[in-house]
């Protein structure tokens, strides 16, 4: 992997501008980002960027497109934690840049590279669009027929569906799964992500579809082996192996090895479930 | 002979949707459940816009916690909180349909905290009567968004076009048949053919330094409109909302949600007194957002502001696991953003700049704009909220305005818009201003202009001189900047090709904010008075005459217009609901045509 080197501005007068404005520490940070497009070599390019209190990766990001290198993509939005775009691996993690803090990093040089698990579009952007088609795969919110009164759901119910709906679709979890980024198995695997999503439409009290065997054959639910690594990436602390995936594991084998459904399955066919 | 443009994809429809949050699905959903094939494009990917930065709720007079409440007095807290500069037809049409929108959200499987009954749960927010806001935790916007989403990619005749720019709209004789942009991810241009088209394309906080908003509050919707000769609306009112973080500077203006004062949290100056006492004794902490954001910004000239030049925001009191139930996001984001645990410190929060009311001139039943064929809903459109905001009411504009737009612009594709045609001379002028920046052959000059440069510059024109607090004199100066760059941004140069080039992006974006923020300086320096978010040092007092005047910004043949259009008087039917907000005060009613009366000898004389 070539390294590039950027001029290096002087340390001792930094641009002061809207995005170091008070605050500067002092300091500088080496930034080695990963440049390239599909089928071109991708490269290290080390920018040196002035370092302000409270200083995020995306703030170093921005100074780096602002003041160093206007064509340099990476994609964000709220810049918040709330939108799930700024996905990028910093010195090898799957995080959000706008969460990840300069100053809870190691002292040395940076790197930020695009997610692994999905194909390169340009420099830190990847094509996350085969999420969307697994989310159109999976049958949608249906609800028993309106009778018109108003809904009276208990606030324990909310509680467990929150934990699942507060997902940012970051996609930190399908980038770090192995069964996506080791074996690429996204033809026959849904992923953490929509398997979080099949899990807050199946314990919604309202729900009134079973997704089980869906999941498990064309979800490949099978395939997941519980390592957690989803878990311990995901910015909205979800417990998705715990809370969502295995859930789903218990519920799919309900209906696949009850003894009683597995010989109707026998004599009947699939549909003697 | 003309010359011919570069070859671009078109791809036709009968409604196109510009932009993808809450007003825009919502308007896509209507379309095609109308039976019209719809394309909804959207600069970002699906289920990150703007709609997912709000916080607090969807405000609704169900009236589940106090029965009390009901569409009535949401009609009068929103027109008073609005200065009664609103249009009333808007507010009507809101207050009475956010409730079935709340009801179907929830039928389409968003989730919302309950009632001890089970019941859909609301909370108090600023300068609403009663508990009102339905909500789940401090995320109901990424709810709703998600919700939205889920029921729009599962519609059938929907089509989403992720991370695509739209930059101009394309007309046929007077009538809007579609928009011209290109793929953000190729650069290759396209043309969207359409019966009509919706924009949905949000507001525009990114001209000023400090704001809540994220890249894509670029004001294209609105200018697209502008450009296509259609009337823009109140464009001097910009909401600051009183509660932004102020450290670190990297996260200074990121959203603190009204809910944690709704939840209870309290506001105190340096020197741990709680000012809002003093400012606003009837609703203290929970006042309109124009008056607490004041209340900071004088605290703060006054010398008893924070460290880092802003309030104490405080939740101790309300103890950590309910802090951390009720308000999770904003303990996560003082975690990992300040370093602070909001349930043992307190949060350093000032002004950032969050919403305009302003935006693109509709009809209320309709959201049709003064253009045939062009429909605004959302954020983009202006009427509803008048002179300043109240939180909780823009999630439920989405909604409910979406949906009107997606009916309506569905029976005008299907009827006056069945034909359409694209003037290519158009699109050969459009193709050759957009490549400029690169040299006009794609290979890319970096000499010239930067854009994040002039970006950077008018964002601070614009704070210094058109924020919070204004004048004639700082908004002459306001003009002036806006004005230069306008001359600079003709030499915008980027390096780089178009392939996913974010120096090239920037470069439309700024155009559409110096329109936008022409816009604003000269809605602000026709207005001479202090109303809502409008706050004029050299006028301080509210003016009967403004009150009885909106201000329409189009575009002439000698540049850019501001008329007076007069304030559509509250019929005699809704005037009676004023009253039933809790804080109405007929001594204190916003100056304008209520509190005037003509006498018989025809001469203005005003009351008390």
């Amino acid at each position: 992997m070539a390294v590039v080197d950027q001029p290096t501005p002087t340390v001792d007068a930094p641009v002061e501008n809207v995005l170091t404005a008070s605050g500067l520490t002092g300091e500088t940070l080496t930034l080695k980002v990963l440049k390239g497009v599909p089928g071109g070599e991708q490269a290290e390019v080390a920018y040196q960027v002035p370092v302000v209190a409270g200083m995020v990766i995306l703030d170093a990001v921005h100074y780096v497109q602002h003041n160093l290198d206007t064509d340099l993509a990476c994609r964000w939005n709220c810049k918040a934690a709330k939108c799930g775009s700024c996905s990028a691996e910093v010195n090898g993690h799957p995080v959000l840049m706008c969460k990840t803090r300069v100053d809870d990093l190691p002292a040395g040089p940076v790197t930020v590279h695009p997610l692994k698990a999905f194909p390169l579009i340009k420099d830190l952007v990847t094509d996350v669009s085969r999420n969307y088609e697994v989310n159109r795969e999976i049958p949608p919110f249906t609800a028993a027929p309106d009778d018109g009164t108003p809904w009276r759901i208990p606030q324990q119910d909310i509680d467990r569906l929150y934990e699942f709906r507060k997902c940012i679709e970051c996609f930190l979890c399908q980038d770090v799964c192995h069964i996506l980024r080791s074996h690429d198995y996204s033809d026959r695997f849904y992923g953490p992500r929509f398997f979080v999503r099949v899990a807050s439409l199946e314990m919604h009290p309202k729900d009134v579809l079973d997704r089980r065997e869906q999941t498990r054959e064309e979800g490949g639910l099978g395939y997941c082996n519980i390592t957690k690594c989803c878990t311990e990436v995901c910015p909205e602390h979800i417990h998705i192996t715990d809370n969502a995936i295995i859930p789903l594991k218990e519920r799919a084998a309900d209906v696949h090895w009850d003894p009683v459904r597995f010989v109707g399955r026998k004599l009947f066919g699939r549909n003697g479930d | 002979m003309a010359a011919s443009p570069e070859p671009y994809d078109t791809i036709e429809c009968d409604v196109l949707v510009v932009g993808a949050g809450g007003a825009g699905m919502r308007a896509a959903i209507a379309a095609a459940e109308a039976g019209c094939r719809v394309t909804v494009v959207t600069k970002s990917l699906l289920g990150k816009a703007h709609t997912v930065m709000a916080e607090g709720g969807i405000a609704a007079g169900i009236g589940n916690l106090d029965p009390e409440d009901s569409w009535e007095v949401h009609f009068a807290d929103t027109m008073l909180g609005g200065q009664l500069v609103n249009n009333w037809r808007m507010v009507e049409l809101y207050a009475h349909e956010v409730i079935d929108r709340v009801l179907e959200l929830e039928r389409w499987g968003g989730i919302f905290d309950r009632t001890e009954d089970g019941l859909i749960m609301q909370r108090a927010f600023g300068a609403h009567s009663w508990r009102r806001l339905a909500h789940v935790g401090d995320r109901t916007g990424l709810e709703l968004i998600r919700t939205c989403q889920d029921k729009m990619v599962h519609t059938e005749g929907v089509e989403v076009c992720m991370e695509y720019t739209l930059t101009s709209l394309l007309k046929s004789g007077d009538r809007v048949c579609g928009a011209f942009g290109y793929n953000r991810n190729t650069g290759a241009f396209v043309a969207f053919k359409a019966g009509a088209v919706i924009l949905a394309s949000g507001g525009w906080g990114r001209m000023y330094r400090y704001t809540s908003n994220s890249w894509e509050c670029s004001g294209d919707g609105a200018a697209m409109a502008y450009q296509a000769g259609a009337d823009l609306l109140d464009m001097e009112f910009v909401q600051f909302h009183p509660t932004g973080m102020i450290w670190p500077p990297g996260a200074r203006g990121i959203l603190v949600t009204e809910a944690v004062r709704g939840e209870g949290g309290l506001l105190f100056n340096a020197e741990g007194s709680r000012f809002m006492l003093d400012y606003d004794p009837v609703k203290k902490e929970l006042s309109s957002r124009d008056v607490v954001a004041r209340s900071i910004y004088k605290e703060v000239k006054a010398g008893r502001g924070t460290p880092h030049g802003g309030a104490y925001l405080d939740v101790r009191h309300l103890g950590a696991d309910y802090v951390k139930r009720k308000l999770p996001s904003m303990y996560e984001q003082f975690h990992a953003l300040a370093s602070v645990d909001i349930t043992s410190q307190p949060m350093e929060v000032g002004p950032t700049i969050h919403y305009t009311m302003g935006g693109v001139r509709v009809e209320p039943d309709t959201a049709a704009t003064t253009v045939p064929g062009l429909y605004a809903a959302g954020e983009a459109a202006g009427g509803l909220h008048g002179a300043n905001r109240l939180g909780g009411n823009s999630l439920g504009d989405i909604l409910v305005f979406g949906r009107r737009a997606g009916d309506a612009a569905a029976e005008f594709a299907k009827t006056t818009g069945a034909t359409r045609v694209i003037n290519d001379a158009h699109i050969v002028t459009e193709q050759a201003d957009l490549l400029l920046p690169l040299g006009g052959d794609g290979n890319g000059s970096a000499a010239g202009e930067n854009p994040y440069k002039l970006h950077e510059d008018l964002q601070l024109a614009m704070q210094d001189d058109a924020g919070i607090g204004r004048s004639e004199e700082s908004l002459q100066r306001a003009l002036a900047a806006i004005l230069a760059l306008r001359e600079r941004s003709t030499n915008i140069r980027v390096a780089g090709g178009r392939a996913l080039n974010p120096g090239w992006h920037t470069c439309r974006d700024v155009t559409n904010m110096l329109v936008i923020s022409e816009a604003i300086v000269r809605g602000a320096i026709e207005r001479r008075e202090s109303r809502g978010s409008q706050w004029r040092f050299d006028h301080l007092e509210q003016e009967v005459e403004f009150g009885k005047v909106n201000f329409v910004t189009r575009r002439g043949d000698d540049g850019m217009q501001v008329v007076s259009v007069p304030v559509t008087p509250l019929p005699d039917r809704l005037r009676p609901l004023l009253e039933r907000s809790r804080f109405y005060d007929p001594a204190k009613l916003p100056k304008g045509y209520l509190t005037e009366t003509v006498p018989s000898d025809g001469t203005k004389r005003k009351k008390k």
